[in-house]
């Protein structure tokens, strides 16, 4: 079992304690925690409070992936969401018209941001965060006060659901209650597969690790470093463009304050779900598992009684400093142990 | 042309020539921002009004946090983006122990430097947290300082048990002379705290070996390690420096209202010195650093700001111009775009000197 382990490459090890990890925390929710961990629709809760969340992850971790940073996510998400209400309540809009926004937005952000880190070679976290200000300060001078969307169209597309047979439960009164997931989830599913995938499979996808594997090697291998790193932040801005959208569809609502946070949560998941920000590791599976990680510790905390505000930033602070030292520690034992044996450590000088 | 070679290389030069545009902006757009007047606050004593003073005055915090960032910026290649959290956490601690467990003291329980002292303790000790996982467990600064980020205003919260401490002008009248005035002073205490901060940074960096040793280990720790040096300490040590500053910021911050807002408390400010020490031109990745630099950096992000809040942005909507400015900053700053336009300019040169030839 241990061999098999030290076998694993970073990527799949990190995953792997990743996932363990969130489905022993889940059950002993379940064991010890009792009746609302206990129904199905609770675990779907995990998917349809944190659907936005998901898809920004999973834009971040590709840009992590090749070595970069965006912390744009959550002002951009807020940003959409008042501009589609704006669109949709003040200026006529449908809902076509909202989403194209959305996009476009989103697309926006990603070319501007990527042009100036890939190809005028400036620091990502200088970029991103003179984005994530602008994005910020945008919302406000879009609009001031936050607000509900009335737009009938809108209304019936966010409170649609999809019931999924077979997992309703039945409530105190003896009634059957579907079991029901937001539009934004399947959303979020689709893209976490299709990221899967890619990343897997794609020319693309194997660009985007050698790139933040090591640049001076990819560049050697013919790949196209600079294009490389402009798409992952084109595609991380258009999925926060995306996110944005679900965001909006879950709350129904555009306010400043809307994402607070929303791009630390996301780089705190995929850093819990084994990506690393130095670059070339890191899994979207596993990112969506760290987003169902964050949140779940969440419910917990809140459903145990500790329900002041503080205890929630304690604990999620605590359980990433944990993933943090333990992730750092078995990096370090497996590079050290791999390197007792002659042949890897060639490998290992060959990846350094 | 080689002596202004030599000015634009510098690496002081980014800051100073944001400082000036930013100047000559203002000296157009209304020459009367530079006036400073003697006026009189609610006390009657005699107070310096003007924007200048108030971007001396205000830029205190920034400049202080800039030292400490820029050390840490230098020795680990990250930077620490707990700062603003930290500041949370130094002022909750200072008005715990000076008010004790009543929110609306009516007389002191210790004096102001046993509650400043123990704020720097509780500072260096997460600072030391910080630096311990950076240097030990090999976690980049950024992401081991998110942990301090998203826990340190609960962690504020909880030292007051949420409540709000006020240290009002009948309780204790010198607490506010940190962040104000004190009085027969027309200067902003602010300033010379910030003053004398740079002060004692500036004296260590000469007469110690601090500078070298945490640019060597910047730019290469294992060589520094084979040189003897320690590189794991250097780094906590940058970090705990930081920590000290944090806690002067917070004695500033929570002296300026005498109370304290968790949530609201020194917000953005992590991002304003991260900006402040690109500003100075100091590479983010780490390695060489120019203090100086830096510190002018933070006053040129307040100028900015009071520029901005001048001309009467919202306040919310603030972040967005800043923004753009910073944006065209480092566009402008950027070594390539740099290249270019002095290719670009060669090339004119020459084309022009190959028309009087032919000519």
């Amino acid at each position: 079992m241990i061999k098999k382990l030290r076998n694993m490459n970073d990527t799949n090890l990190l995953l792997t304690i990743t996932v363990v990890v969130f489905v022993v925390m889940y059950l002993c929710a379940v064991i010890f925690l009792g009746e609302g961990f206990r129904s199905p629709q609770t675990f779907l809760n995990l998917f349809n409070n944190n659907a936005s969340l998901i898809i920004i992850a999973c834009g971040l971790s590709l840009v992590m992936i090749t070595g970069g940073i965006d912390i744009s996510v959550g002002g951009v998400t807020a940003l959409v969401c008042m501009s589609c209400a704006v669109n949709l309540d003040l200026h006529g809009g449908n809902v076509f018209t909202s989403m194209l926004i959305a996009l476009g937005i989103g697309l926006a952000f990603g070319l501007v941001q990527g042009f100036l880190i890939a190809y005028l070679d400036i620091q990502p976290f200088i970029v991103t965060l003179a984005g994530m200000f602008f994005a910020r300060g945008l919302t406000t001078i879009v609009h001031t006060d936050p607000f509900n969307v009335q737009n009938p169209d809108f209304v019936d597309l966010r409170n649609a659901r999809i019931t999924i047979p077979g997992l309703g439960s039945t409530n105190r009164k003896g009634m059957y209650i579907d079991a029901t997931i937001e539009i934004g989830v399947v959303v979020a599913i689709v893209i976490v597969l299709a990221l899967f995938f890619m990343l897997r499979w794609s020319k693309l996808g194997r660009n985007f690790y050698a790139v933040g594997g090591n640049q001076q090697s990819a560049l050697m291998l013919g790949i196209n470093v600079k294009r490389t790193k402009f798409l992952s932040y084109v595609f991380c801005g258009l999925l926060a463009g995306i996110a944005g959208y679900v965001y909006f569809m879950h709350v129904g609502s555009g306010s400043p304050s809307h994402a607070q946070g929303a791009e630390m949560n996301a780089i705190a998941s995929s850093i819990i779900g084994g990506t690393m920000l130095t670059g070339g590791v890191g899994n979207i599976v596993g990112t969506l598992f760290g987003v169902l990680s964050l949140s779940t510790i969440k419910d917990i905390v809140s459903s145990i009684g500790l329900d002041d505000a503080w205890w929630t930033g304690i604990t999620v602070a605590a359980m990433l400093c944990i993933f943090l030292i333990v992730q750092s520690i078995v990096m370090a034992k497996k590079h050290s142990k791999g390197s007792s044996s002659k042949k890897e450590e060639t490998a290992a000088a060959a990846q350094t | 042309m080689n002596i202004l070679k030599k000015i634009v290389s510098k690496q002081i030069f980014i800051p100073c020539a944001a400082l000036l545009l930013l100047a000559l902006f203002n000296l157009i757009n209304d020459p009367s921002f530079f006036k400073i007047t003697l006026g009189h606050n609610s006390d009657g004593d005699p107070v310096l009004n003007g924007y200048l003073i108030t971007i001396l005055d205000y830029g205190s915090e920034l400049a202080i946090l800039a030292i400490g960032m820029t050390l840490v910026t230098a020795a680990t290649g990250g930077q620490d983006i707990s700062v603003g959290a930290g500041i949370a956490i130094a002022g909750s601690v200072i008005l715990r122990v000076l008010c004790g467990s009543n929110s609306r003291p009516t007389e002191l329980q210790t004096s102001l430097i046993v509650a400043f002292l123990v704020a720097v303790l509780v500072s260096m000790a997460f600072s030391a947290f910080n630096g311990v996982l950076v240097a030990y467990f090999k976690i980049q600064p950024m992401v081991a300082t998110l942990i301090l980020f998203t826990a340190g205003r609960s962690i504020a919260a909880w030292i007051n048990n949420n409540e709000l401490p006020i240290i009002s002008a009948d309780c204790d009248k010198s607490f506010s002379y940190w962040g104000n005035y004190i009085p027969g002073i027309p200067i902003p205490t602010p300033v010379f705290i910030a003053a004398i901060s740079v002060l004692i940074i500036m004296l260590v960096l000469k007469f110690t070996n601090l500078k070298l040793y945490t640019q060597s280990v910047g730019i290469n720790p294992k060589s520094s390690r084979l040189n003897g040096l320690n590189p794991e300490m250097i780094k906590i040590i940058s970090f705990v420096i930081l920590g000290v500053c944090v806690a002067i910021s917070g004695l500033i911050k929570v002296s300026r209202l005498q109370t304290i807002n968790y949530s609201v408390v020194a917000k953005d400010i992590e991002m304003d010195a991260i900006l402040a020490v690109a500003l100075g031109g100091n590479a983010l990745s780490g390695g060489k650093f120019n203090m100086w630099a830096s510190i002018l950096g933070a006053y040129v992000i307040q100028f900015l700001t009071t520029t901005l809040y001048k001309l009467d942005v919202r306040s919310d909507a603030l972040p967005a111009y800043k923004a753009i400015v910073v944006i065209i900053l480092v566009v402008a700053s950027a070594p390539i775009v740099r290249e270019k336009i002095g290719g670009f300019f060669k090339k004119f040169r020459s084309s022009e000197n190959k028309g009087g030839a032919a000519a």
